[in-house]
């Protein structure tokens, strides 16, 4: 049994430590270790394909993440005022979202803005009063739009966890002090509730950091760092493409780790009686 | 503390008429002299099919302390929330201070809560929470006047060292002062407490009763308190409003409520009773017990009645003692410290509850003895069934 269970993590941790390892071979060849070097990295980062795909990985998840956060929330705090039945809907509309395989999320999307699209040129065309009208097409927009949707479920789930969390008594209270609707969610809601908010854009920007699925079948001519990567080894596996590896990995593990963090801290204080 | 004597404050009472369960005139004319902080008019509320409250007319007078009593799910609770603003009564007006109140949310109600779960904010310190109230005030308030006036809330429920504390670094009473300071730090019109002391150990709890009272008597300001805890509302309030089933059964001072209470769930809601169902005898004055044994009276109607008999209203003696008492055998006895209480098996009557203080020099009897209780026949309350 033990035996078993050694084996199961041997498979899931020894390629990566391989990719990490060979990410600092000072020789070209991946299949042996011939001396510690960081000038994969250097090469990496000097090389211009990758670093235009790593700026548009990052805008993509920077822009969706926020768009997460923001409309996550406003989800959050809208199904918190429903009546007990729509928000079961809701609550199971949102959770199912978040089980979509990426490959269906990917190929609604695009499927979808084709269709919006092929509506959307035209009418804009023979209302555009110039010459040369502006074509709607696939890019970082659609990315960030369909990185943003799933990323939304995740982030509400969270909000929507600590709001539920938070008693119907402080709010009222805090209406009972005087405080207007707005001035309760700005001092008493907001406050509680931003760890979470902060964990789910931390997620949310991780997810889209890292995804490869969805990106590819919306990303058009834009390539994301993820899109670049899967180019790249067509050519086979150099060091380079294991330093990128490597720094998306301790990247997303601090943010993964950074938005555990705010998650715990804010469940503590929540309790008020440790 | 500054202490004004029972007597004092209820000549200032008695010069209010208590409107409850229906006498219109009483409110109407008592709203014209602006005596009332509160006043329900017919007020109702529903919740779908269920009624919470059912046409309660209610007029709480300025200044006083007064108590909703009543079992769980009897709509107190729902009449505390209608005046916080938090419900909206489905039927009537609620005023505030002579201003009806349908509509007004509330943070623009003169009326502040104490939750029954305190509902302070725990990502705020101890001051911060007590100056809530008053930061949010517009136009806004002097900063050196809000921190005086938290100052001196604080100062008044003995929490003076304690502004920079966290909430989760206080105790169930420290929270439960910190949440009584943010409320009349504001200076309320009147004070709503939801079962303040629910979540209190006993001896806390008698102790804050105490400090409860003697701050409503600093203040000055109305206190409407909500209670299912009849020696909490006994000992705390000016007036007792007793409810039930979402309607006002009896409104009066403590003492009244206990020696006269209005009907027979108020007399077994408000301390212990032994219940001796009898009838009253055609023509009246003469109650026949079950046992065949007849008592005079002062009941009004003949018909079946039940009489309601006090257990510190019944005197034990030791052996059968001649016709007038009721013989019986002890079976229970509780000792009490200063009082002892007995349950004994009455001839033909059932169980009774005695209360016997250690006072009068008592000889205490044993279980299984045979002991003859005696009462006065007025002692006996009667109520027509």
């Amino acid at each position: 049994m033990r035996a078993l269970v050694s084996a199961v993590y041997l498979f899931l941790y020894a390629p990566i430590a391989l990719v990490v390892l060979f990410s600092f071979n000072a020789g070209r060849n991946a299949s042996e270790f011939t001396g510690f070097s960081a000038a994969w990295y250097a090469k990496a980062f000097s090389n211009t394909f990758l670093i235009q795909a790593l700026q548009n990985s990052l805008i993509i998840a920077f822009t969706s993440a926020t768009l997460a956060a923001v409309f996550g929330t406003m989800a959050a705090l809208a199904i918190e005022r429903m009546g007990p039945r729509m928000r079961v809907v809701f609550d199971g509309l949102f959770a199912a979202a978040i089980v979509v395989p990426g490959v269906v999320i990917g190929i609604a999307t695009l499927v979808a803005l084709a269709a919006v699209f092929s509506v959307l040129n035209p009418a804009v065309a023979s209302l555009w009063p110039g010459d040369s009208p502006p074509q709607f097409g696939l890019g970082y927009a659609s990315i960030i739009a369909a990185h943003g949707l799933f990323s939304m479920a995740v982030v509400t789930m969270i909000v929507r966890a600590r709001i539920a969390s938070l008693g119907r008594d402080i709010v009222e209270a805090s209406g009972d002090l005087y405080a207007t609707p707005w001035g309760t969610f700005r001092q008493v809601v907001l406050p509680q509730i931003m760890p979470s908010i902060l964990a789910g854009f931390l997620l949310a920007f991780t997810f889209s950091f890292d995804d490869f699925i969805v990106a590819f079948f919306v990303a058009g001519s834009k390539s994301t760092l993820p899109i670049y990567v899967f180019a790249s080894i067509r050519r086979g596996v150099t060091p380079e493409v294991n330093a990128v590896a490597t720094t998306v990995l301790v990247a997303s593990l601090f943010l993964i780790f950074a938005a555990r963090l705010l998650m715990r801290e804010k469940s503590r204080t929540g309790q008020g009686d440790t | 503390m500054g202490y004004i004597p029972c007597g004092l404050h209820f000549d200032r009472l008695l010069s209010f008429t208590v409107a409850a369960g229906g006498s219109d005139g009483v409110a109407d004319t008592v709203t014209e002299t602006g005596a009332h902080d509160v006043e329900f008019r017919s007020v109702s509320k529903r919740y779908g099919d269920v009624v919470a409250v059912a046409n309660v007319d209610l007029a709480i007078p300025k200044g006083a302390f007064v108590a909703l009593l009543g079992p769980s799910g009897c709509g107190k609770t729902t009449c505390l929330r209608m005046i916080g603003g938090f419900e909206q009564p489905s039927q009537g007006t609620v005023s505030i201070d002579g201003r009806p109140m349908n509509g007004v949310p509330p943070y623009r109600r003169p009326v502040n809560m104490v939750f029954q779960h305190y509902a302070l904010f725990p990502h705020l310190d101890v001051e911060a929470n007590v100056s809530y109230g008053l930061r949010q005030m517009r136009p806004r308030i002097d900063r050196r006047e809000v921190a005086r006036r938290t100052a001196e809330a604080l100062e008044l429920v003995r929490l003076g060292g304690f502004a920079g504390r966290r909430i989760h670094e206080m105790s169930g009473g420290q929270q439960q002062r910190v949440a009584l300071a943010r409320a009349i730090v504001n200076r309320p019109a009147v004070l709503l407490l939801d079962e303040p002391l629910a979540a209190l150990d006993r001896k806390l709890r008698t102790a804050m009763q105490i400090e409860l009272q003697s701050l409503q008597r600093e203040l000055g300001i109305t206190f409407l308190l909500v209670t299912h805890d009849q020696e909490e509302a006994l000992s705390m309030s000016d007036l007792v409003c007793v409810m039930n089933a979402g309607q006002v059964i009896q409104m009066a001072p403590p003492q009244e409520v206990y020696d006269r209470p209005g009907t027979l769930f108020v007399a077994d809601f408000v301390g212990k009773t032994n219940r001796l169902p009898g009838v009253v005898e055609a023509g009246g004055g003469v109650l026949r017990l079950a046992d065949g044994r007849r008592l005079s009276v002062a009941s009004p109607a003949p018909g079946p009645v039940t009489a309601i008999l006090r257990p510190e209203a019944i005197g034990i003696v030791q052996g059968e003692g001649g016709h007038d008492g009721l013989p019986g055998t002890v079976t229970h006895r509780i000792f009490l410290g200063n009082s002892v209480e007995y349950a004994v098996a009455a001839d033909g009557l059932g169980e009774m509850l005695v209360t016997v203080d250690r006072g009068g020099a008592h000889r205490l009897v044993q279980p299984g003895d045979r002991v003859t209780l005696r009462f006065s026949p007025e002692s006996l309350l009667v109520f027509s069934t």
